[in-house]
């Protein structure tokens, strides 16, 4: 293999921030290159700092690197005016460890977590020298391999990837690693051949085997297959127990500054609270809680090695891990005993029904990070629909114990353009603000609440996934009346997540594989990092849609019906469609459904359908208790549950 | 408490790193190895570490400095090594001192640098007439830019000596002494003064000096160097850059 580093040594003290391209982070493996191991080059297409961070991404840049026969580097987008250095001095995209051409490996394995990289995804492909088209590749062109959450509809990028693989990444590439070497073995030159052998792993998706129909007037009626012995559907893959994977052991640390720089720690991957909106929820279940006492491990370990001193707990909802207030209290008396300092513990993604004076209090003891709540709805009815049963009182009590405890500011999220929406429901977002606020005046004169709002996008793989997005007009609309309401509201500062960013996260969410030609088209027009304000543009989205044939209308605004084909049918996150759906009615009727982690199986499919169940160390739900039960929405009452046994 | 002044160097592939981050990797490092720091009082607690000058995103460095506050003492005759085994490739602890409670903080202390710097984009016989020129010009002027605001500065009283070393593979090698006060000068503004079509290859600050009766000392001078005479071998790169070059690559 060779590199590109002499030729790229004298352009970096050129060009911002070149400690993005050289690699050299705590972590970081050098297992050399040798064509006899099957290469991984991992990539993240965005920028460093983005991207360095992902946890989904360092987990199996390990687990890669641990096989005797394989290794990977990593990759991430070139920032514009290194980009345009490379194009000029025709450097093609590298690995940051051994500055290797993106084309010498045997996979580029892209991370997709956001829709908005699609464009940055065909840029990386096409710097590394291939066809950005899987159909145009050859059999010296790298496997271009996607995974993430967003891959539960990969029929936007479709046409781009030669390997789609669903869920859990963690066992899958070890046998995607088995499948290539086996292909090897065989002496076959065929580039189709190989990509046979890794359909047949379970959870990898060839969209080139298959072929999409469509009615006369443009409908999606669904894919057909071209190759025999397919899979009936793509299965997602997840991996039964979390201990078994106490990853990353040696969390990458960046000599440069990333978001979220700091040592992370996931304590469960799953959640089953329901909230309709959220696909992350949905696709990932059942809940699989990491054992406390590796969890202090991990952290311990964590800050040892890298010199940290903070952690962040991670998962969908951080206080639902069963004893998290002890947990928390053995980090800081773990990380005192050895010597560490002060450290502070972030416990990301928070219920307000499950954050108390106690914990406030035990966060408050060392640096004092930023505390966010998500009530996502401004209005029970809203809450409700949403599947989210958090009381206003909730909410009170929550900010009541963080500004009781010493904060002065407060961050709400919330989302706007839900199903069946008034206008009373999203001037009750200010109205919370406004009693937070004054919660918060009790405590501390100068109190104040930020009130952040996106735009719903409905998502693959949720009760949602039927609804019409809300038009670009209508969120601005709503954000305006939501502007005008606490514009006299003290102590109320109002965010807001561009409406266009948000259409334009529509057409790639849910879009069926014509968007290929857009997302080219755009990327064409100069469209890359979306994700970035100062890059986006809507009219390249608007004026490629028009291009390619197509309406926003019919992508995006259009409410889908129960019969209709949906561009990712053939796959699978366990769901049974009539429980989306189901719970899409019960949505619409204002009626709420409890955390089956708690409470009896409902079957949504996801643990029925693998054989697998919930790992869960604690019977009790936390205080705020197991919504939509009726009885146990007063904090911290138990409820009746079955305990589930550990899978091992 | 007692206070520590600690001498690294900068080679290699971490010279892309900015001040900030230099400074965030040293105060991990110290963490990592449970030096027995001293924070800050209040809302948000600091270690209590202040760095000397910055040094340019690129460039790379034989004589930084940064000071440490502990609260206990530790073994300095092996932190040196300690530290550097946990540092980064390319950033090596070459010393490091204790302080008289009361010094004067390393901002204010240093006059001025010495460079090597390597120069791009012409022809040694037109850089040499350059470098002559600017040598023997009475004064300078230059326009830049600090904080925002374009003035128009003589820059040549920061030159104190300037001398081309010799060729390198493809540039010309010059030393150069920039005062660091009261007029302050960079090696790129150094470039810039020289000729418009110039442009700055590999750049490394050999020597911080402070003034001692009009002698120049170094904070922390280190065995078989020299403060007060320039050795001309120190012009290309030392053995530990070197070694960090084949490291990196």
């Amino acid at each position: 293999m060779s590199s590109v580093w002499p030729q790229l040594e004298p352009w970096l003290a050129q060009v911002q921030k070149p400690a993005r391209y050289i690699g050299c982070e705590d972590g970081a493996k050098a297992k050399a290159p040798d064509p006899a191991l099957v290469s991984w080059l991992f990539t993240y297409p965005d920028a460093y700092e983005i991207g360095l961070p992902n946890q989904g991404l360092q987990i199996l840049y390990e687990i890669i690197n641990e096989r005797p026969d394989a290794r990977a580097d990593r990759s991430y987008a070139p920032w514009i005016d290194l980009e345009a250095v490379m194009r000029a001095e025709e450097i093609p995209l590298f690995s940051v460890e051994h500055h290797t051409p993106a084309n010498e490996f045997d996979v580029i394995a892209f991370n997709l977590s956001a829709e908005l990289t699609y464009t940055n995804l065909v840029n990386c492909i096409d710097l590394a020298g291939i066809p950005i088209y899987s159909a145009d590749r050859s059999l010296t062109d790298a496997l271009v391999m996607v995974g993430g959450h967003c891959t539960f509809n990969p029929e936007p990028i479709a046409d781009f990837v030669d390997v789609v693989v669903l869920g859990d990444g963690e066992e899958v590439v070890g046998e995607i690693t088995d499948a290539i070497m086996s292909w090897r073995s065989t002496g076959s030159s065929e580039r189709r051949e190989l990509l046979r052998t890794i359909a047949r792993v379970e959870g990898c998706y060839v969209p080139s085997f298959y072929s999409p129909r469509y009615s006369d007037d443009g409908q999606f009626l669904g894919l057909d297959a071209l190759v025999a012995d397919l899979p009936e559907y793509i299965e997602k893959r997840t991996i039964a127990d979390l201990a078994e994977w106490p990853y990353p052991k040696e969390q990458l640390t960046p000599l440069t500054e990333v978001v979220h720089d700091r040592l992370n720690v996931e304590v469960f991957r799953g959640c089953t609270r329901g909230c309709r909106f959220c696909q992350a929820g949905m696709i990932t279940r059942p809940v699989r809680e990491r054992p406390a006492e590796q969890v202090r491990t991990m952290v311990r370990n964590g800050l040892e090695r890298t010199g940290y001193d903070e952690v962040s707990l991670t998962s969908l909802s951080t206080a639902d891990f069963s004893g998290i207030a002890p947990t928390v209290t053995g980090i800081m008396d773990d990380a005192e005993a050895a010597g560490c300092g002060q450290v502070s513990v972030s416990l990301p993604s928070l219920r307000v029904d499950a954050f108390g004076v106690d914990i406030a209090a035990q966060l408050q003891k060392a640096k004092r990070s930023g505390l966010t709540f998500a009530p996502e709805a401004g209005t029970w009815r809203m809450r409700q629909i949403i599947n989210k049963l958090i009381r206003e009182e909730d909410l009170y009590e929550a900010v009541d114990a963080a500004y009781s405890q010493g904060w002065q500011r407060v961050k709400l999220y919330f989302l706007i353009g839900l199903p069946s929406e008034t206008d009373e429901d999203t001037l009750g977002i200010a109205e919370l603000a406004k009693n937070c606020v004054a919660i918060g005046r009790k405590h501390n004169k100068r109190a104040s609440v930020t009130v952040s709002i996106g735009g719903f996008v409905p998502k693959p793989f949720t009760p949602f996934q039927w609804f019409g997005q809300n038009t670009a007009p209508e969120l601005q609309r709503k954000i305006n009346l939501l502007r005008d309401a606490t514009r006299r509201m003290h102590g109320v500062n109002l965010k807001w997540h561009d409406p266009k960013a948000t259409l334009a996260e529509g057409l790639a969410s849910r879009g069926d594989r014509r968007m290929a030609a857009v997302i080219e088209d755009v990327w064409r027009h100069g469209g890359t990092f979306q994700e970035w304000t100062e890059f986006f543009e809507v009219d390249r989205w608007l004026d490629a849609l028009e291009r390619a044939g197509l309406t926003v209308e019919d992508v995006v605004y259009r409410h889908r019906t129960e019969q209709e084909a949906l561009p990712w049918d053939q796959l699978s996150a366990g769901l049974h469609k009539d429980f989306l759906w189901t719970d899409w009615e019960d949505a619409l009727a204002e009626v709420g459904l409890p955390d089956c982690r708690w409470t009896p199986c409902y079957d949504c499919g996801a643990c029925t359908g693998y054989g697998i169940e919930h790992v869960v160390a604690s019977a009790t739900p936390p205080a705020g208790g197991s919504q939509g039960t009726g009885q146990d929405l007063s904090s911290g009452n138990a409820v009746p549950v079955q305990l589930l046994e550990r899978s091992r | 408490m007692i206070k520590l002044r600690v001498r690294y160097s900068r080679h290699g592939r971490v010279r892309f790193t900015s001040h900030r981050d230099t400074a965030r990797i040293m105060e991990r490092t110290f963490r990592k190895l449970r030096l027995p720091l001293v924070y800050s009082e209040g809302f948000s607690p600091r270690p209590k570490i202040s760095f000397g000058l910055a040094l340019s995103v690129g460039h790379e460095s034989e004589a930084e400095y940064l000071d440490l506050d502990l609260v206990t003492p530790v073994d300095l005759e092996v932190l040196p090594q300690q530290l550097t085994a946990a540092l980064p490739d390319g950033l090596s602890v070459e010393a490091v001192v204790p302080l008289e409670p009361g010094s004067t903080s390393l901002q204010q202390v240093i006059t001025c640098c010495r460079w090597n710097i390597e120069i791009l984009g012409a022809p040694p016989d037109v850089v040499t007439a350059a470098v002559a020129a600017l040598v023997a010009a009475p004064e300078r002027f230059l326009e830049r830019e600090r904080k925002g605001k374009s003035t128009v500065v003589d820059v040549r009283p920061a030159i104190l000596e300037l001398e081309v070393m010799g060729p390198t593979d493809g540039g010309v090698q010059l030393m150069a002494i920039l005062a660091t006060e009261v007029l302050s000068l960079r090696p790129s503004e150094l470039v810039r003064t020289l000729g418009t079509e110039l442009r700055e290859g590999r750049v490394c600050r050999t020597h911080q000096w402070t003034n001692a009766d009009g002698a120049r000392i170094e904070p922390i001078p280190l065995r078989g160097t020299s403060d007060l005479q320039v050795d001309k071998a120190d012009a290309s790169l030392s053995d530990a850059a070197r070694l960090a070059e084949v490291r990196a690559s």
